[in-house]
């Protein structure tokens, strides 16, 4: 394959870690090819790819989840190997999943020493020890939370830590992170990225997974590229740019679009006014405050916000999953405030939610049922589902969204995540909406499906479809979108027209600009 | 895509089908082989008679198993249909008897499909405050049935004082005679309780797999919120199971009551967790979601086979208990085996198909 050795170092850094031709064979597919990982001393290494472009079967190789079919593992010029992640966490390499490992109805103590607890004498714990070295732990992550705290109290980016801070106690020397920020506000981010840095600094040596290819770029030392179970490129930091990563992982320069032309927009499809969504948590607050918004039919419109900025709160109260304290929802000129879901997805109003794990597909269903579900009246005869005609229906669907399946009977889990999201907008565009909001819909998704989704949604509004989608990319509000909105704290902050700049989106969000 | 992969993957299913099949149809198995191993030990065992006589004993199971059915299917669960059983078999057993009403000194005696009909209705009403308390309230299923099981129970201890109805024959001069019909007789040679058993199960497989209906119940219990967002309505399904439950409950208490000739207070002690184990035997998912009526059926014929055959060879009732405990844990731990090979082939379906997998199978799992 060709590999991209961009430049000879100088002087080469460290390698503590080195996997050697590592192959992983899962019956007849292979799903790593001779692919050769080096992680550097007190350095960050980031591991980039697509969806299924192996990133997460290596890292399990590394943290002895899996085993490797051939290949070598020398760590510090030993070959070694491990039969559990155990073992591998004997020799100082930790994983941290993207879903959280910790017990929330435990506290941050408990946490950390869950399953090594520190005991005196006969069996009993010694709390006051473990208290005493998870203080210590935290305040030398400077997130100097009371080891007495429930870990279901904390926010996510601080129940992070925590489990950075469990993997220190194990006296990590390589933290392996799959996917850290991807739950994170921005502050959280800049938190994060500075425990990473004094980790760093403390010689630990981290390999970093994340899909925020700019997030990532901020913080790593060296990138590897991952693309179909072959290692496509290496580089330091200081040889690459985002195109780079973007085009070794694609293998083609990628482009999610521009606002489709050519057509008349038509009449207001959506009209928000005045809405004020209350806080469940905190009373008399809102999470959505004299919130104004009318959507064209055919027109396309982002709402980019941090996380907390209130969107889903927003969303799912126009899809009627929650009800507004005040203000009106209309559908084509018609008050939809007080219909239930059922009906405003009847009327032409369908959500596309942002975990489709949680609220998009029934894993027990198959695909094409999945499809058929929110359209089911529509093969209905005399009382009767028409397999014939719901076949059919089925079958214009995935050809339409271009689901790769084996069939309307695969099973949902068989799916990738780009194809699982194409499962849900399929599943509502089945219904012939006349306005679809879609909730982050590049969550968790790699770049060609995004930009097949992206496509979609195009195509549809020059059906005259009104889509609304949010974004926590800048780089998506400067796709298809005819209008750019910037949410923050509940309201609308900014507007802007396609040729607005990254920075001026930033900025309206009240995000501080990274350098 | 290509054809190539798609038929390297009906190859791998040929070779593994052999397995699927017998795990998949393992209750059909399991029958089978409780049939074969009891009509060699016992001679009276293999007879169209005696095979009648059981289905009658299922009869009771099979309606209680599969309004449990539609319970789980929605992950929910109904410990109180052996009470409603027994409340509806005395509600039933008190009309037959006559209803005075004492301040105008009129008694009636209402027919036979009258009582049939206001049991129902009773059992309906009874599941309808189950479904009330878990779609609406939000009370925990496990929670509300229980409490479901002491009430009703109570209620029909309340309603006979303890004591049994024994002449449910009716009076012709009344009108209301025909009752032991229902649970005794034959029709076409075969007893009426397994053809109410039988037309229970066809109305309610056709609902299950061909009604939007059926389709809400499967949906709900596989993933309620995307369900919800998908415009099913979710608290009037939940509110519906548990109605049909009640009224299937309904229903095998009268075709108990009309077998013994007696409705009692205590009848159906426990039948709750035969019903959710023929559920389980069948393969349902106790998580909601997965399950067949069919293999519902087969799961309370493979319990009713193995408990009178074991009573026909003469096992004491003690070990009965202890085999039928053993075959519910063992169909569960077989249950677990089956989803997780079906995870397995479809990883290597995906992995056949298209190589760019793996990534979104460990956001699935």
């Amino acid at each position: 394959m060709n590999i991209d050795r961009s430049t000879v170092e100088v002087a080469p850094p460290e390698v503590i870690l080195s996997a050697r031709n590592i192959e992983k064979r899962f019956g007849a597919v292979q799903a790593l090819k001779e692919v050769n990982f080096d992680i550097y001393r007190g350095q960050v290494t980031t591991l980039f790819g697509e969806n299924g472009a192996g990133k997460s079967t290596l890292m399990k190789i590394l943290s002895g989840v899996i085993a490797q079919t051939a290949g070598e593992i020398v760590l510090e010029g030993e070959s070694v190997s491990f039969s559990s992640p155990s073992d591998a966490e004997a020799l100082g390499i930790t994983i941290i999943h993207q879903e959280l490992s910790l017990a929330p109805n435990l506290n941050v103590r408990d946490n950390i020493f869950m399953g090594r607890e520190l005991t005196k004498g006969r069996g009993s714990v010694d709390y006051k020890e473990e208290a005493r070295q998870a203080e210590l732990l935290m305040e030398e992550l400077d997130e100097p939370i009371h080891p007495l705290t429930l870990v279901e109290d904390l926010r996510v980016g601080q129940q992070q830590i925590v489990e950075i801070a469990r993997a220190l106690s194990k006296n990590s020397r390589i933290l392996i992170m799959d996917e850290p920020t991807s739950a994170l506000s921005a502050t959280e981010v800049e938190t994060l990225f500075k425990v990473v840095q004094d980790l760093k600094n403390k010689g630990v040596s981290i390999v970093y997974i994340s899909h925020h290819l700019e997030e990532a770029l901020q913080i790593t030392d060296h990138a590897v590229v991952l693309r179909d179970g072959v290692m496509t490129a290496y580089a330091p930091r200081s040889d690459i740019d985002l195109q780079w990563i973007v085009r070794h992982m694609v293998g083609e320069s990628f482009d999610l679009g521009s606002p489709p032309t050519g057509y008349e927009q038509g009449s207001t499809a959506l009209s928000i006014q005045n809405l004020y969504i209350s806080d469940d948590k905190v009373a008399g607050r809102y999470v959505v405050e004299d919130l104004s918004l009318d959507v064209r039919a055919g027109e396309i419109v982002c709402i980019y916000g941090l996380m907390g900025a209130g969107r889903t709160e927003l969303l799912e109260c126009v899809a009627g999953r929650t009800r507004q304290s005040k203000g009106d929802i209309l559908l084509n000129s018609t008050d939809v405030s007080h219909y239930n879901i059922a009906q405003r997805i009847e009327r032409g109003l369908v959500l596309v939610p942002e975990d489709r794990q949680r609220d998009g597909l029934v894993p027990t269903l198959s695909v094409g049922r999945n499809l058929s579900l929110a359209s089911i009246h529509a093969f209905t005869r005399k009382g009767l589902t028409s397999s014939s005609l719901e076949a059919e229906m089925i079958n214009s669907a995935i050809d339409k969204v271009h689901i790769k399946t084996d069939g309307g009977e695969a099973s949902i889990g068989s799916l990738s995540g780009g194809n699982q999201q194409k499962v849900v907008i399929g599943k509502m565009l089945a219904t012939h909406p006349d306005v679809i909001i879609l909730d982050e819909p590049s969550r968790g998704i790699d770049v060609g499906a995004k930009a097949e989704v992206f496509k979609l949604l195009s195509q549809g509004a020059r059906r005259g479809l009104a889509v609304v989608f949010t974004t926590s990319e800048v780089s998506e509000c400067l796709s298809i979108p005819h209008r750019v909105l910037v949410m923050s704290k509940g309201r609308i902050s900014a507007e802007f027209k396609p040729g607005v700049t990254k920075d001026e989106i930033m900025a309206a969000s009240g995000e501080s600009v990274a350098a | 895509m290509s054809h190539h992969n798609n038929n390297a993957l009906q190859v791998e299913k040929g070779s593994i089908d052999i397995v699927k099949i017998l795990l998949e149809g393992r209750a059909f198995f399991a029958l089978i082989v409780i049939i074969i191993v009891f009509s060699i030990l016992s001679p009276v065992y293999f007879s169209t008679g005696n095979f009648l006589t059981m289905s009658s004993h299922v009869a009771v199971f099979g309606l209680l198993g599969i309004g449990m059915l539609f319970v789980i299917l929605t992950g929910g669960i109904d410990l109180s249909v052996g009470s409603t059983l027994a409340l509806c078999g005395v509600f039933a057993g008190m009309l037959l008897e006559g209803v005075e009403i004492e301040a105008f000194n009129l008694a009636f005696f209402p027919s036979v499909w009258v009582v049939v009909v206001l049991t129902c209705l009773l059992g309906g009403l009874v599941g309808a405050i189950n479904g009330v308390l878990v779609a609406y309230f939000k009370v925990p299923a496990f929670v509300a049935t229980l409490g479901m099981l002491y009430v009703a129970r109570g209620a029909a201890l309340l309603l006979t004082d303890g004591l049994t109805f024994n002449s449910l024959s009716g009076d012709p001069t009344l009108g209301n005679t025909g009752f032991e019909w229902l649970g005794f007789n034959k029709l076409f040679g075969i007893p009426v309780g397994v053809l109410i058993l039988f037309c229970a199960a066809v109305i309610c497989m056709l609902a299950l797999s061909r009604t939007p209906f059926g389709r809400w119940i499967y949906s709900t219990g596989g993933n309620a919120r995307a369900a919800e967002l998908s415009g099913v309505p979710v608290n009037r399904v939940k509110l519906s199971v548990y109605i049909i439950s009640g009224v299937c409950a309904a229903l095998a208490g009268i075709v108990l009551a009309s077998q013994l000739t007696s409705a009692g207070p205590t009848a159906g002690t426990t039948y709750e967790l035969t019903a959710i184990a023929a559920v389980v035997i069948g393969g349902a998912s106790l998580m909601g979601g997965r399950g067949t009526v069919r293999n519902t059926l087969l799961g309370a014929f493979v319990i009713g086979f193995l408990a009178d055959g074991l009573v026909i060879i003469g096992v004491s009732a003690y070990w009965q208990m202890v085999f039928t405990g053993s075959v519910i844990v063992f169909a569960v731990m077989l249950n677990n085996v089956q989803y997780s090979a079906k995870h397995k082939s479809s990883q290597q379906a995906e992995k056949t198909t298209e190589s760019k997998r793996e990534g979104s199978r460990a956001s699935a799992t």
